[in-house]
């Protein structure tokens, strides 16, 4: 009960300190946390580790996650319940709000920052939005050639002005050219594999993959080559021993890419898998503690953060990737939904849903330096990934 | 249909208090992960009376226990008993509580 007061002592001050205040600031040390059950999220500050204030009034944000505008001053909230909301940082104000669609699942913006494009699950598609104003520019359903609608997963922005996602049913990957923005050019690749269920684009924005949910390994589409089509990578992955279950769907989307290694989930099984940027070949597994959820690599590309799935979500690993070794395993509380480092990865902020706070790391020490109070928080956001391919 | 309704809930399972409390939250937030927490769906199908009301109780039990092979719907056996699986469809059937 008076952790509570305090907190909310804590966020008044903090709002009243905001009010008060004209002078200019930047936004490169800000971020978002969403409380999930609030329907709230509170704008962060990485440099006094602080929050600055919680706007309210988001609708569902089970699941939600963000985009940030090219000048990232400007959040672009995806909510579970078909709502997008902008929410300005600074004043820590709503912009403009609409509910786009029925269940939705993320989204992304436009390379020069003009479209969100919005993933629906229900209707299933990808909608598109002016970053500005908020108004449809484009509604694209997800009808694969099978004629079945889709759920869309895995939308992201790449370069050359377009959108990639995968439809979850009818197994195809489809890149959307937004040059003519009302009228989007698709290219539909079908066959991809069954049930992909999350999409990455790595750091260099030239290769797109799906994880398969349906059969084993990854989806891979060269950007650079798009006439080469759809091809299986790391297939042997998955294939030895039994599947165990899956308590929660790991994400793709920021999935450690650290510039010649990337580091993905299996799914069903208890590692990581490191593989090779370049040519996609598997070059190790890695036993970790449960189905990974998250793995997030430190900015420098030397550690890469895990976190599980239920039951296994009060575990936070460090993979090191030199030594590929676990170095160090943590129990920072319940319900470890996410984790970000903030921009050079002098800290790690880590989000604990069932603890009703955030927890701050330094990764070199693994020793907590902060802890601020939150509603249920999970997706923790810092403004950095308003300059990052696929973020 | 032989549901009954209001105060009295004779036929509900009887889970204690504090471990109803306990399954309020894992079907809200981790459930919720493909439900959607508000239980109108998201990668698995909507979880409200509407959608369930008809179904046979048995038959989501054991969905709920086993899992339904070769879709993303695991098994919660090793978390939930049978009569906890019971007292979950025939809350989400009514209507699911909230988790506050
Ligand atoms: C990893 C994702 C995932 C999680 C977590 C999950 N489910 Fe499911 N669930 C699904 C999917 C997908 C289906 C649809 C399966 C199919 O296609 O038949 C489903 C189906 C169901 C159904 C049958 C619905 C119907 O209309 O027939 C019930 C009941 C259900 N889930 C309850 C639960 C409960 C209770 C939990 C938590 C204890 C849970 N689920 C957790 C993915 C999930």
């Amino acid at each position: 009960m008076r952790a509570r007061l305090s907190a909310l002592l804590l966020l008044t001050l903090g709002a009243l300190a905001g009010c008060a205040g004209h002078e200019l600031r930047g936004t490169g040390d800000l971020g978002v946390v969403i409380e999930r059950a609030s329907g709230s999220v509170q704008i962060l500050d990485t440099s006094q580790r602080a929050s600055l204030g919680k706007v309210a009034g988001l609708g569902d944000l089970s699941h939600a996650s963000i985009s940030y505008s090219r000048d990232a001053r400007y959040a672009y909230v995806f909510g579970r319940d078909g709502g997008l909301t902008k929410v300005d940082l600074l004043t820590r104000r709503i912009v403009r709000r609409v509910i786009q669609g029925g269940t939705s699942i993320g989204g992304a913006i436009s390379p020069d920052g003009k479209l969100v494009a919005v993933a629906n699950y229900e209707p299933g598609g990808v909608k598109v939005f002016d970053a500005n104003d908020l108004s449809l520019v484009a509604d694209i359903p997800a009808v694969g050639a099978d004629g079945t609608r889709s759920k869309v997963v895995g939308l992201v922005d790449a370069p050359g002005q377009r959108f990639v996602f995968s439809l979850f049913e009818a197994g195809e990957i489809w890149v959307a050219d937004m040059r003519e923005p009302r009228q989007p050019a698709l290219r539909k690749f079908s066959g991809i594999g069954r049930e992909p269920y999350d999409g990455m684009i790595t750091s260099d924005g030239r290769h797109y993959a799906a994880g398969l949910f349906g059969e084993d390994g990854v989806a891979l589409l060269d950007l650079w080559n798009l006439d080469a089509g759809v091809k299986r990578a790391l297939v042997a992955f998955g294939r030895h021993g039994e599947k165990l279950p899956v308590y929660k769907m790991p994400h793709l989307e920021g999935w450690a890419a650290t510039g010649s290694q990337i580091v993905l989930p299996a799914v069903g099984k208890h590692e990581v898998i490191i593989a090779d940027q370049h040519d996609w070949q598997e070059v190790a597994r890695v036993p970790v503690a449960g189905q990974a959820v998250f793995a997030v690599a430190r900015p420098d590309g030397r550690q890469v953060w895990i976190n599980f799935a239920y039951p296994d979500n009060g575990t936070v690993q460090v993979l090191d990737l030199p030594s590929r070794r676990i170095v160090q395993t943590l129990t920072p509380g319940k319900g470890v939904l996410h984790l970000e480092f903030s921009p050079r990865g002098e800290q790690v902020w880590l989000s604990l849903r069932d603890e009703n706070r955030i927890e701050i790391y330094d990764p070199d020490t693994f020793a907590r330096i902060g802890t601020l109070p939150a509603e249920s928080p999970s997706g923790i956001f810092f403004t950095v990934r308003a300059h990052r391919i696929g973020l | 249909m032989a549901l009954i309704f209001g105060s009295a809930s004779a036929d509900s399972p009887r889970i204690d208090p504090e471990r109803q409390h306990e399954l309020v939250r894992l079907v809200r937030q981790d459930c919720g992960s493909c439900h959607g927490m508000q239980l109108h769906g998201g990668l698995g199908p909507a979880l409200t009376p509407a959608t369930l009301r008809d179904k046979p109780v048995e038959s989501l039990v054991s969905t709920i226990l086993h899992g339904r092979p070769d879709t993303p719907m695991p098994p919660w056996k090793s978390f939930l008993s049978e009569a906890e699986a019971a007292w979950i469809v025939d809350s989400l059937q009514r209507g699911f509580p909230d988790a506050r």
